[in-house]
């Protein structure tokens, strides 16, 4: 096994395209050395982007968008004065991996590439409408994150290719965001269903809105029929049925020992509901 | 061997003085399984079957043998070579089968071959290049299933005479107990409840897993240190399967990271004792929690029927109650404790139990707390709770109605003597928990349970030190903080403070044969016979007192520490106290020490009732445990923060069992949760604060009154749980886990 750790995403780039058999890039390690030593995926190459430049970065932007480097942490993110103000709903999604030990290590990027259905940044990233910059042999191309994960333990992302920030937008006046996840306990478990709900607000009427759903599909889902059975309403009973009903009818999961797929698909519309109300309260100015 | 005459006021029993182990363990200096190494030591792995029943065609080991940092590998014919112990039997015929596959591989994580190498990671590397040709072979893991006339059958002739004729041969034991005329008293009955209820296998779930270190040499004479609840089983089982002589393997036991019953027998040690012996080098050998979870000892899966008829007034007329378990792919389920604990509980008239044990393509099962009790108090306490809801009586109450008290004839045959049940239900009633309102989406249950208790080949040593001090000797490894516990008795007796006792956990070296930490019985067995080691040297320090004074020993009493003279004929002495007498021991004498070894008949059963709240959400199905009062006859609580911990540990883990652990095999047989995170035990937030109440009723068979209390605590909560959880649905929960999916599943039902 080669370890690499170089200054920049090209030189990054670079051994990634000209490694054979398995390459893996090292973040926080929370997926990649757990699947190492249970003797899942043994990497021929690790290439370790924590040594390069500004990758531990939290910038807010000119025009209120924020930059976050590949290598900032949960705990960084949680610990932030600023990021949980403007979008709790992905610093919460992001708190809820792990412990306190994995919080210290563990990445929206990681997280994002280890391609489980189930992560739990994900959703709430969708939801926010974050993007990455990507680095590749060509140079660098803008991606939605819904753009990434293609299946389980699968992406987008060809050989070459890096991920080398974390784009999230302005929030701008009247928004709010959350995101939910249904586990059997109280915490160090997998989603079995996860919501993420990001909406703006015009007065009381939702004005805008994108409700994402993991752990239901191969793929982290943007449901479009669920932020339109809710736009154009104040969240009433009637809207939340909707929304309930959208986000179950959007479901394609599978039967396994995390639940089935009568529960997860019933599920996904209760947590869509409940994550709706904490961030319609949020967009409000409400403390949820 | 009685409960003492006197009621004993003590001066140490009964405080809460530190653990001594504390430091050791809180600062990382305890040793465990894993933190012994020896120089030229080798590093061993085990290959495992992928398949639930395959016929082993063929191993072939030669590329991992040809590795210059591969040094043995072992199969099954490593063990064979027992010279003076052919053709093993019984258990340790079992046990051979469990630690190495013989012709078939019975489960998926069945190991068939090992490997020892210079490091852990050529180890593994190894395991990769040993071929294994497999003919694979139907399975069934489903206890029903496996007992159906189409299963495929595990091993032809491991069913003993109990079972009769035309079962399946996966049927290996039959038990039936009972009194009384069934028949006649649900013929009494205004109400008859039959149902059926099924638990699925759960891991004890240890810290720590299974590791070891071995060595063999050729000439016969070995050393092994391992996590263990037993050494000298682990001596024992271990001689036989390599066919050496007992007394030449010294086995010692290292501080333990939990065992709860799955620590009580060998898996990995056999292993690396032939590895060792073929090699010539001491062979280090740990599993991973993967390992642990395929290929050790969970407890049994269930599936029971019960019928139980009530009287209006809550009088059980008769109880009956069916009870298959299954215990992987040897004879061992506890089907036969399951029936005798099920109705132990209660006074009646009319009862009748059937167990069986029957065999499936699982890892062979091994004890876990009480094995066999907790699904049986599950069965039939829910049937209860629901004959109380339909009646509308309280369910304490009707629980107080049926108790078995002093006298009783238990349900499976013997007449309890002096017993706290009836104790620790009045106890319940009036605890604040059972009065206190709920909430809207909350339900209350209660159960009680029962357990045996066992007493056990025990031998302790104990000697005095020229300053005073004192050591004592135990065989029996300490799991729940026993060496405070035969401290603070050792202390009572010699009347010196806690703090100068050391307490050891012996090697099979240094004592006679030590029976296993198990069955609730180092307390009481142990420190019956560290009272009584206690004893014997404070007769030999009044032998001693009594030449300084040129007087009998008759004339001399122990009293606080000191020799007295026993009244006011015997002489005006001062009081002498131990560390003078031990201080010139040397010249009076010699060496002062106390020894005591026996079969303690006397463990006294033990009863407990919990109390659970719990709150469902009714639009996921999951519940959260809101409140939890657990209550139980310790006979006399020697440490009493210990007691309590092993009360709220039985809690934690009846929890668990009952809403989320399982073992879930897929359709290929293969277990689909083999690590923590789908294995879903509860982490610390899913637990409230475990209340406890401690009753004590001495038992008569303890100097001090002492029952066990280790296993108890895990009968009543799978019920109490379920009955609190069916009550908050309004819908009876008769399958283990009461996981989300089941119970929202359940609720669509109603
Ligand atoms: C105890 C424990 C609990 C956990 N709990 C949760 C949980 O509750 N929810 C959850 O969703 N996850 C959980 N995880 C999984 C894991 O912690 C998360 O997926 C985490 O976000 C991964 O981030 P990382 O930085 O550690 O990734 P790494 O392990 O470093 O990398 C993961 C993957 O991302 C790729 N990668 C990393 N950086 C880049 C990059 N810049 N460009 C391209 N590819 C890249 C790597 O090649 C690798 O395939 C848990 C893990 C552990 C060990």
């Amino acid at each position: 096994m080669d370890y690499h750790s170089p200054a920049s995403f090209a030189e990054a780039s670079a051994l990634a395209e000209n490694a054979t058999g398995i390459t893996r890039f090292l973040a926080g390690g929370t997926d990649v050395l757990v699947q190492l030593r249970s003797e899942l995926v043994t990497p021929d190459t690790l290439i370790d982007i924590k040594k390069i430049d500004g990758v531990h970065d939290v910038t807010r932007n000119a025009d209120g968008s924020w930059t976050l480097g590949v290598a900032v942490t949960g705990a960084e993110m949680s610990e932030h004065p600023e990021l949980g103000r403007d979008w709790p709903g992905v610093v919460e999604a992001m708190d809820l991996i792990g412990s306190t030990q994995v919080q210290g290590r563990a990445t929206l990027t990681g997280n994002l590439c280890n391609g489980s259905p189930a992560a739990d940044s994900v959703p709430a990233m969708v939801a926010a409408g974050v993007t990455l910059s990507v680095t590749g042999p060509g140079g660098t191309r803008e991606v939605a994150v819904e753009d990434i994960p293609t299946g389980p333990g699968r992406t987008s992302l060809v050989r070459g290719e890096v991920i080398s920030a974390v784009n999230i937008p302005a929030r701008g006046e009247n928004g709010g965001d959350a995101y939910q996840r249904f586990i059997p306990r109280t915490e160090m478990d997998i989603a079995v269903v996860g919501v993420g709900v990001n909406l703006r607000l015009d007065g009381d009427t939702i004005a805008e809105a994108r409700v994402s759903l993991g752990a239901v599909a191969p793929t982290v889902l943007l449901v479009k029929d669920a932020a339109r059975a809710i736009v154009g309403t104040a969240l009433d009973d009637a809207a939340l049925e909707a929304l309930a009903a959208a986000a179950s009818a959007a479901c394609n999961p599978i039967d396994d020992k995390r639940g089935t797929i009568e529960f997860r698909t019933e599920v996904a519309g209760v947590l869509a509901k409940r994550t709706a109300k904490v961030a319609y309260a949020r967009a409000k100015g409400e403390q949820a | 061997m009685a409960l003492d005459d006197r009621k004993s006021i003590f001066s140490f029993v009964g405080t809460r003085p530190d653990r001594p182990d504390g430091l050791d363990k809180v600062t990382g200096r305890a040793k465990f399984g894993a933190d012994m190494s020896a120089p030229g030591m080798l590093h061993g792995a085990i290959l495992r079957s992928p398949h639930a029943h395959a016929r082993i065609v063929k191993i072939d080991a030669s590329k991992a043998e040809a590795l210059k940092d591969v040094k043995a590998v072992v199969t099954r014919a490593d063990f064979a070579d027992v010279p003076f112990k052919p053709g093993l039997e019984g258990e340790f015929y079992n046990v051979l089968e469990n630690v190495m596959a013989g012709e078939k591989a019975l489960y998926d994580g069945h190991a068939v071959a090992a490997v020892a190498a210079t490091s852990a990671l050529a180890a593994r590397d190894a395991l990769k290049l040993i071929e294994v040709e497999y003919e694979i072979l139907p399975h069934v893991t489903d206890v029903d299933k496996a007992m159906a006339p189409d299963a495929p059958v595990i091993r032809k002739g491991a069913a003993d005479y109990s079972v009769p004729a035309g079962m399946h041969p996966n049927v290996v034991r039959y038990h039936e107990s009972g009194h009384g005329d069934v028949e006649a008293g649900f013929a009494e009955a205004d109400l008859i409840i039959e149902d059926s209820f099924t638990t699925e296998a759960t891991h004890q779930g240890y810290i720590e897993p299974h590791a070891c270190l071995a060595s063999l040499g050729m000439d016969g004479k070995g050393e092994l240190w391992c996590t263990t609840q037993g050494h000298w089983i682990a001596q024992k089982t271990c001689a036989a399967l390599l066919g050496i002589e007992t007394s030449q393997l010294r086995v010692t036991a290292s501080e333990i990271g939990g065992g709860f019953g799955g620590k009580t027998t060998v898996f990995i040690e056999p292993v690396a004792l032939a590895l060792s012996r073929k090699a010539n080098r001491p062979v280090k050998l740990v599993m991973n929690r993967s390992e642990v979870f395929r290929a050790t000892g969970p407890t049994a899966s269930a599936s029971m029927d019960i019928k139980i008829g009530m009287k209006k007034d809550g009088t059980i007329t008769a109880a009956e109650g069916i009870f298959r378990l299954q215990g992987g792919a040897f004879p061992g389920a506890p089907g036969d404790m399951t029936a005798m604990c099920a109705f132990a509980p209660y006074d009646l008239t009319n009862v009748r139990q059937v167990g069986y044990d029957v065999m499936a393509n699982r890892p062979k099962q091994a004890a876990y707390r009480a094995p066999g009790a907790p699904m049986g108090a599950f069965a039939v306490e829910s049937v209860l709770d629901e004959l109380c809801n339909q009646l509308g009586l309280d369910p304490v109450d009707v629980r107080l109605k049926n108790a078995a008290a002093e006298g009783s004839k238990a349900s499976y045959g013997p007449t309890y003597e002096r017993i706290g049940l009836v104790e620790t239900l009045e106890a319940a009633k009036a605890h604040p928990h059972y009065s206190a309102p709920l909430k809207p989406g909350q339900g209350r249950g209660i159960s009680c349970g029962f357990w045996f208790n066992h007493g056990g080949e025990t031998s302790v040593s104990l000697a005095l030190s020229e300053d005073g001090s004192a050591q004592v000797m135990v065989g029996t490894p300490d799991i729940g903080g026993s060496r405070a516990s035969m401290a603070l008795m050792a202390a009572e007796v010699l009347g010196i403070p806690y703090e100068n006792i050391r307490v050891t956990v012996a090697d099979t070296a240094s004592l006679g044969y030590n029976d296993v930490s198990h069955g609730s019985r180092v307390t009481y067995a142990s420190g019956l016979a560290t009272i009584k080691a206690a004893r014997h040297a404070v007769e030999k320090l009044c032998e001693r007192a009594a030449v300084k004074w040129g007087i009998p020993v008759e004339a001399v009493k122990w009293e606080n520490g000191c020799a007295v003279p026993s009244g006011p004929n015997a002489g005006d002495f001062d009081p002498l106290p131990l560390a003078d007498i031990t201080a010139d021991m040397g010249a009076t004498g010699g060496p002062i020490s106390g020894h005591f070894e026996a079969t303690p008949e006397g463990a006294g059963v033990s009863f407990g009732t919990h109390i659970v709240d719990a709150e469902v959400d009714p639009e996921t199905g999951k519940t959260s445990i809101t409140r939890y009062t657990v209550i139980q006859d310790a006979g006399k609580a020697i440490h009493p923060t210990y007691v309590e911990g092993q009360y709220q540990g039985g809690a934690a883990q009846g929890i668990g069992w009952a809403l989320n652990e399982e073992y879930i095999y897929g359709d290929d047989g293969r277990l689909q949760n083999s690590i923590f995170l789908d294995y879903r035990i509860p982490v610390a937030s899913d637990l409230p604060m475990i209340d406890t109440v401690i009753v004590e009723v001495p038992n008569p068979g303890h100097p001090f009154g002492v029952r066990g209390v280790g296993e108890t605590g895990i009968v009543p909560p799978l019920a109490a749980i379920a009955n609190a959880v069916s009550n908050a649905a309004g819908v009876r929960m008769k399958q283990l886990p009461m996981s989300p999916p089941r119970i929202l599943a359940a609720l669509k039902e109603k």
